[in-house]
């Protein structure tokens, strides 16, 4: 996932991928039905006026996610896939009718470039744990799949966040607590018994799993987490004290809609600042003005994050996340923007609940 | 000048976070102050146990006069800021830094230090009140001989874990004493007074207490339910969604609205102009942000009389700058808490029955932006029921009701109060009053609710909270 481009290659190549995406997405004899059917309601041909990706910011609007809670499924299928079975991943939610994505490979893909970016000694081989989100998640697949395509095998163990958020909502703290411990109890009993080498969790119930086992004796090499704020201190607290400075940390930025944003290698003069990049040219994260969409932050300054996603299986123009982070340089490993200690959107004026996710 | 930076202390060991809160002190100095995500105070909770073994290899009587010493340490002694040994703060520095903060008036700043060291130097006393009598030696062995029998204590916890609000300095009174009763303490400081917490702990390891009793952490809400949860016994201030939020947990003691009163007994009632300074007192002594400020005056007859008295007597406290010497109201740290408190007392004033006494003699609005900060002035509003909302409320400035009710019925429509002072010597109705299940704190007499004595609990016993009774029989030679 990192690359060799130079900043001007890499934004070419991903001028390129737009297009080729463009013309994919929105011919007939290869587009899906909720695209086509939106260009002609739209009286405007993407493919005549998409000549680069910044042309998606000037002329797509923000893709509003509510269409994955009301459409069918099968009008994302592009036509030239119809008829192989797809995989149905839903967002985390709550309550009610879950957004829902369809893919086929694109998952593979994602984690086998993740994979790919960390080499045998940052995840050497042996087992893998998953301690998080199973259910109806592209990421069970996914962490099975790197696992597996790495040489080694996945065991599981589940952590339904909706019924978490719906315990913290109503302010059921001592049974969120109950199932969190629950949760960690599965966890622990599965690292007592098996020889785990790899992880990947939730940075939260990463330290809830520390706080029961030294997790160096317990044999663990190289943990990859994703799914919440994690700030500078947590980062150090993380690395210093739940992983004892002795084993491989991959924080990772994604979800159903984008895949898996990676972080760039800490040094020093991050001070446990993360930033992630996305898999361009596959996805684009832009930091924008939450006041003007249409325009970025400048350099080190926090904004919206907005994604656009386009793959063969997937289109998503300027999909507003209901995060923000810090906008920042591309650097030498990944030569395009990054977005940097990420956070909730607006978490220093509203109440977010993240719970044990 | 470089910024002061207050540390963590895990367990006595500063940390510095990277996270951090900032505030500015009156000579422009930047103070940071060390936020601790919640798996940080997790992993340190489970060291407590070393904090208790460290307390108790300490004799109770020594660590009695190491309260003593750190009472005179606190009050005049030169501590340091933070985590650089060579920045002393004294206790000018430490009370502009607590108005500058807070919001509080110098004066009433020096006021709740002398409130604290008096709880710290009257440590015996203290400990004599809440214990009934029984000697220090108690918290050495558990065992002390009372009549003859062996009275057994043991503690309950290894740990009392607290939620300290930033309004009054001098609720840091309350747990003072577990360290004498060999009990570490996990502090989690109000945003805006971290420096009252951390300068008492400065005094108390600098007089001799083991370093490792003291846990003080600056955090988040996550972070102060992992100190609620986290400890055996455990203290939270706030407000009535607090207890609600935390009143299924028995080890969770939560400090909510006081809702105190003055009950004017009926052989006081026609005497009313006599006792005007403990009501103004109760209403407006530390600028009204006690629990034990009162909220309400009930009057079996002549209210209209004692209303008008009492709003010409609150409507002449106007706010101050912080500096002066008279100062009483104080400035509210967060604006627009004042300002919403103020919309709120609007909105239900226009709900029938309530009318503003104190606006026709106030030099100004109830909300006041002078001095560089924003205050609100006294108001007393009468109410024709206590159903009216108004009636039965507090707000963090001088705010009380005032209303006429029978004194056979008081008893009745008061509701959960944490203090009462009732203005009587009427022998059948102070037997009453004995027996009311919703008073904490009675004051009999015509006394301010404000009213101290050291060697009487505040609100519930720490003690009782701390340490439980138990059998002890047979043999004990080796105890």
């Amino acid at each position: 996932m990192s690359s060799k481009l130079t900043v001007p290659q890499a934004s070419a190549a991903l001028d390129a991928h737009t297009r080729q995406m463009i013309k994919w997405h929105f011919s007939p004899e290869t587009g899906c039905d909720y695209w086509l059917k939106w260009a002609r309601s739209a009286g405007w041909d993407p493919r005549k006026e998409i000549k680069c990706f910044a042309d998606i910011a000037k002329k797509f609007p923000h893709f509003d996610d509510e269409v994955l809670r009301q459409e069918q499924p099968e009008r994302f299928v592009p036509k030239k896939y119809r008829g192989r079975p797809f995989n149905i991943f839903e967002t985390g939610g709550t309550t009610g009718m879950p957004k829902q994505r369809i893919g086929w490979d694109d998952y593979k893909v994602d984690y086998e470039e993740y994979s790919n970016h960390y080499g045998p000694k940052f995840f050497p081989k042996g087992d893998w744990l998953m301690v998080g989100p199973t259910g109806p998640r592209r990421l069970r697949l996914a962490v099975e799949h790197l696992a597996n395509y790495r040489g080694d095998s996945c065991y599981f163990v589940d952590l339904d966040p909706r019924f978490v958020k719906r315990l913290i909502g109503s302010g059921e703290m001592a049974m969120a607590r109950k199932y969190q411990e629950h949760v960690i109890d599965q966890a622990a009993t599965i690292m007592r018994h098996r020889k785990i080498t790899n992880m990947f969790t939730t940075p939260r119930l990463l330290e809830n799993l520390a706080e029961r086992m030294s997790l160096v004796k317990a044999g663990l090499k190289g943990v990859f987490v994703g799914g919440t704020t994690m700030t500078p201190q947590y980062v150090r607290f993380v690395v210093e004290e739940v992983l004892e400075g002795k084993i491989n940390f991959a924080p990772t930025y994604g979800n159903t809609l984008m895949g898996l944003a990676i972080s760039k290698k800490l040094t020093p003069a991050d001070n446990y600042s993360i930033t992630y990049y996305a898999p361009q040219p596959r996805a684009t994260l832009r930091i924008v003005n939450p006041d003007n969409p249409s325009e970025l932050v400048p350099y080190n300054e926090y904004g919206r994050v907005e994604l656009t996603t386009m793959t063969k299986e997937f289109f998503v123009p300027r999909f507003l996340e209901r995060d923000e982070a810090i906008r920042r340089p591309p650097c030498s490993e990944f030569p395009w923007d990054g977005v940097g200690d990420v956070r909730p959107f607006q978490s220093l004026t509203k109440t977010i609940i993240e719970g044990v996710y | 000048m470089s910024a002061i930076h207050i540390p963590i202390l895990r367990l006595g060991q500063p940390y510095r976070s990277l996270d951090t809160q900032k505030h500015t002190l009156p000579d422009g100095t930047t103070l940071e102050v060390s936020v601790a995500n919640s798996g940080l105070i997790r992993r340190d909770l489970q060291n407590l146990p070393r904090s208790a073994a460290a307390l108790r290899a300490v004799p109770a009587e020594t660590l009695a006069a190491c309260m003593e010493k750190a009472a005179d340490l606190y009050l005049n002694g030169n501590l340091p800021w933070g985590d650089d040994p060579a920045r002393l703060q004294s206790p000018a520095d430490y009370a502009a830094a607590l108005s500058q903060l807070t919001g509080l008036p110098h004066s009433l700043g020096r006021g709740n230090m002398a409130k604290v060291h008096a709880a710290m130097s009257n440590i015996r006393a203290v400990l004599a009140g809440l214990t009934r009598g029984l000697p220090p030696a108690l918290f050495d062995s558990g065992v002390v001989e009372q009549d003859g029998l062996a009275v057994n204590f043991f503690p309950q916890t290894n740990s009392l874990g607290v939620l300290l609000p930033s309004n009054s300095p001098g609720v840091n009174s309350l747990w003072l004493p577990a360290l004498a009763m060999k009990i570490p303490v996990v502090l989690k400081p109000g945003r805006e007074d971290p420096l009252t917490p951390f300068r008492l702990i400065q005094a108390m390891i600098a007089a001799g207490f083991p370093r490792e009793a003291f846990g003080f952490y600056p955090t988040t809400h996550d972070g102060g339910d992992t100190v609620l949860f986290g400890t055996g016994r455990a203290i939270a201030f706030g407000n009535d969604t607090t207890l609600k939020k935390y009143a299924p947990y028995r080890h969770i003691q939560v400090h909510g609205s006081g809702r105190s009163k003055i009950l004017i007994g009926d052989d006081y009632a026609d005497d009313w102009a006599a006792h005007l300074d403990p009501i103004v007192h109760a209403i407006s002594a530390n600028g009204g942000r006690s629990c034990i400020n009162c909220s309400s005056v009930l009057i079996g007859r002549n209210r209209d009389a004692l209303a008008d008295a009492l709003a010409r007597r609150l409507a002449v406290i106007e706010p101050l700058p912080r500096d002066h010497p008279d100062a009483i109201l104080s400035g509210f740290a967060n604006p627009a808490m004042a300002k919403g408190i103020n919309e709120r007392i609007d909105e239900l004033l226009q709900t029938p029955g309530a009318v503003d006494l104190t606006a026709k003699y106030r030099t100004g609005p109830r909300l006041a932006e002078v001095h560089g900060q924003t205050f609100l002035r006294p108001t007393l509003v009468a109410c024709g029921d206590l159903n009216h909302p108004l009636a039965n409320t507090e707000f963090m400035f001088p705010f009380a009701s005032i209303l006429q009710v029978p004194q056979a019925k008081m008893l009745d429509v008061i509701g959960e109060t944490l203090v009462v002072s009732a203005f009587t010597k009427d022998r059948a109705w102070s037997a009453e009053l004995m027996t009311s299940t919703n008073i904490e704190r009675l004051n009999l007499g015509p006394y301010t609710t404000m009213r101290v004595q050291w060697e009487q609990p505040h609100e519930g016993n720490l003690f009782e909270f701390l340490y439980r009774r138990r059998a002890l029989q047979g043999d004990l030679v080796a105890v």
